[in-house]
């Protein structure tokens, strides 16, 4: 939702950031207020996985030009676990398996590690049982979630409502969902967008990253930016959305880099 | 007078036996094992089960051998005690320690060897000593030789011993060499598990060379956790030996931690059609710590099963090393074996050398196996940092997450719970 005087919670200006001496991220700006949902789309390989993952701080980008500032803070100061106790959150398009380490175990260490840093009260491991499963429902997750290893084993919709279930439990003011939709079938991808939404406050915000529209049926944008080569090159409201699907990504490329020739 | 610093001169040196006649079978097994020590040599490098650890430390060590003294009280060592352990035999620098044992001494099939000698001589002969081969392993034959006490655990008959049996070494003497001994002996059908642990009590100095023989009669079922955590300046020798007869079941889950130095052998006898053993083993070192795992497996009989997995955990300049051999005999058809070692690598200074050795001579088997070699995965990290962990905090977790395998399988509660405590708070660099 676009709440009007609404504070920025990002600001994302002229970032450059390469792997490897090879440059994937050519110059983005974006604002992001409170309250509002942002959509990234892009075709595979256009670098909006990799802007999700430096944001979240991936130690294997190099920010070569351009500031991030979160909040009051300059992130790029800020090593990935310091983003996470100011508030950022990146649910992940492929997340880590653990073997051997119970998923209860995992997200009471991420809970109170975040409770601390901010200030707030830790959970014993009773409280916390309480306090899990009512968010649980959130997602309608089977109690015997908690008990396996954290993601090992756990089929494409598992590891996505455990992402967002660890949304739910850490509180961000800003939620990076990488492709909250990829290996999900209809009756899976209604209930993640379903937990999604409920967590989603006129103080929160939220950018989605996707391929396809299909996801914003069901988490409706406020603004839909296009990605191509690094950079933003379209932005627009969610009717964008739409016509991507029509139209497809080759008239918003054919259309960038026709404007490119006339700037340049 | 000059003190010879060889260990193993000196120890010949100093046999306490040599006035005693043979009177005995057990004076004559002695004799005869330090006869057998006098012909041998310590190993080195230069031997091919020797080429990764260097014991050349130990031959300047003018260690003498540890003497009975009963200094210990039980204040000092019962944070060492297991709950769950209603049988517990305590054994300080190798020597029998009544006070801080429980067991039944009217049951006699849980005792130490002066024990058993006054009551059961013939049933200790027929046991003691005939496993643990000790014609070429020279430390094996020294505490063969030194021979003067040891645990005995004798389950009869179909008998299944619900809770654990806590056998505890525990060193205390400075400059000095013990010699643990454990016999375990499972009649037919009977079922037990067995915890044998090695700590040190104090920061002395000293070497453990350790003897364990295990009898498995047919459908036996045996548990056995075993737990070095010696203190950093001890050298921890060691050798288990175990014969399954037909259909028994052995699992072992081998935890070492502690010692400047140690070396492991163990040897697992599958004697008897449709044996089965699983071996799983742990360890967890650092600063300059070497460790050393060695096992065979030996399929004699047909349709035997072996499941074995072991993995390392190295930190700073510390070196572990593995070598699993497994032999499957030409009779041994219909055999079925499995191997894994997974090492984990915490700094640039640490370092792993493993082993699969795989000697099959049977046709009709199925045998697998694997070593991977590999440091903590960055996605891993980033992960968990992107949840708020710290670097610190996010180490210890996944390498506690690549212990857990191995530590999740030791149906000890709170062994369990002390080893996870343990880990979780070991600081990773």
């Amino acid at each position: 939702m676009i709440v009007s005087n609404s504070k920025t919670i990002l600001a994302v200006q002229g970032l450059h950031a390469s792997i490897n001496g090879k440059e994937i991220l050519k110059g983005i700006d974006l604002t992001v207020k409170r309250g509002e949902i942002h959509a990234i789309m892009g075709l595979n390989g256009s670098g909006k996985s990799t802007f999700a993952k430096v944001l979240a701080g991936h130690s294997a980008y190099e920010i070569t030009a351009g500031s991030i500032q979160f909040e009051n803070k300059n992130l790029l100061d800020l090593p990935p676990e310091e983003r996470a106790h100011a508030g950022l959150f990146l649910a992940f398009q492929y997340p880590v398996e653990i073997p051997g380490v119970a998923n209860i175990q995992f997200l009471r260490l991420a809970y109170n590690t975040i409770q601390s840093q901010r200030g707030k009260e830790e959970l014993d491991p009773l409280e916390f049982d309480d306090f899990v499963r009512e968010k649980m429902k959130l997602l309608n997750m089977k109690p015997d979630f908690l008990d396996r290893s954290v993601n090992e084993g756990f089929s494409g919709g598992e590891k996505k409502r455990n992402e967002i279930l660890q949304m739910a439990l850490l509180e961000p003011r800003l939620s990076i969902l990488d492709e909250m939709d990829s290996g999900l079938d209809i009756d899976a991808l209604k209930t993640v967008a379903n937990g999604v939404n409920q967590i989603m406050n006129k103080d929160n915000a939220t950018i989605l990253v996707t391929h396809y529209q299909r996801l914003l049926d069901y988490i409706v944008p406020d603004f839909v930016h296009v990605m191509h080569a690094g950079r933003i090159v379209l932005t627009g409201g969610k009717e964008l959305a739409l016509e991507l699907e029509t139209r497809g990504y080759d008239w918003v490329i054919n259309h960038s880099e026709s404007t490119n020739k006339v700037t340049a | 007078m000059v003190i010879n610093t060889d260990y193993l001169e000196r120890s010949l040196e100093l046999w306490p036996f040599t006035n005693t006649k043979p009177s005995s079978w057990l004076n004559q097994l002695r004799a005869n094992a330090i006869d057998q020590a006098s012909m041998l040599r310590l190993p080195t490098k230069r031997d091919e089960e020797w080429r990764f650890t260097d014991i050349s430390a130990l031959t300047h060590l003018p260690f003498r051998p540890s003497q009975p003294e009963n200094i210990i009280h039980i204040g000092d060592v019962e944070h060492l005690f297991l709950k769950e352990a209603k049988i517990r035999l305590v054994f300080i620098d190798g020597y029998f320690s009544s006070s801080l044992s429980i067991f039944d001494p009217t049951s006699l099939t849980v005792g130490n060897l002066p024990m058993f000698l006054s009551s059961n001589s013939a049933y200790l002969e027929s046991h003691l000593g005939r496993l643990a081969k000790y014609e070429d392993n020279v430390f094996t034959a020294l505490n063969t030789a030194f021979l003067s006490d040891a645990a005995v655990v004798s389950i009869p008959k179909n008998a299944a011993v619900r809770d654990p049996i806590h056998l505890l070494f525990i060193a205390t003497q400075n400059e000095v060499t013990s010699y643990p001994r454990c016999l375990l002996v499972c009649e037919e059908g009977s079922n037990i598990t067995l915890v044998e642990e090695y700590i040190a009590h104090n920061n002395a100095k000293y070497i453990t060379n350790s003897v364990s023989e295990f009898f498995l009669a047919p459908h036996a079922n045996v548990k056995h956790i075993r737990i070095q955590r010696e203190n950093l300046e001890a050298f921890h020798l060691a050798n288990c030996a175990v014969s399954l007869d037909r259909a028994s079941q052995y699992q072992s889950i081998s935890i070492s931690t502690g010692a400047r130095i140690s070396r492991y052998n163990q040897n697992v006898f599958l004697n008897d059609e449709a044996a089965e053993c699983t071996i799983d083993g742990l360890t967890m070192i650092s600063n300059q710590q070497l460790a050393d795992t060695h096992s065979c497996i030996d399929h004699i009989k047909p349709h035997g099963t072996s499941y074995q997995q072991h993995k390392c955990i190295v930190n700073e300049k510390a070196h572990a090393v593995f070598n699993g051999r497994i032999v499957v005999r030409p009779h041994a058809q219909q055999t079925n074996s499995s191997q894994s070692s997974r090492n984990l690598l915490l700094s640039k200074t640490a370092q792993v050398n493993t082993k699969p050795q795989l000697e099959i001579f049977a046709d009709d088997v199925k045998c697998a196996h694997g070593a991977t070699v590999g440091q903590l995965d960055e996605e891993e990290l980033f992960y968990l940092g992107s949840r708020g962990l710290s670097p610190a905090t996010a180490r210890s977790l996944l390498t506690y997450a690549f212990a857990a395998e191995v530590i999740n399988r030791i149906p000890v509660t709170s062994l369990r719970q002390r080893l996870e405590q343990a880990i979780l708070y070991q600081k990773s660099e």
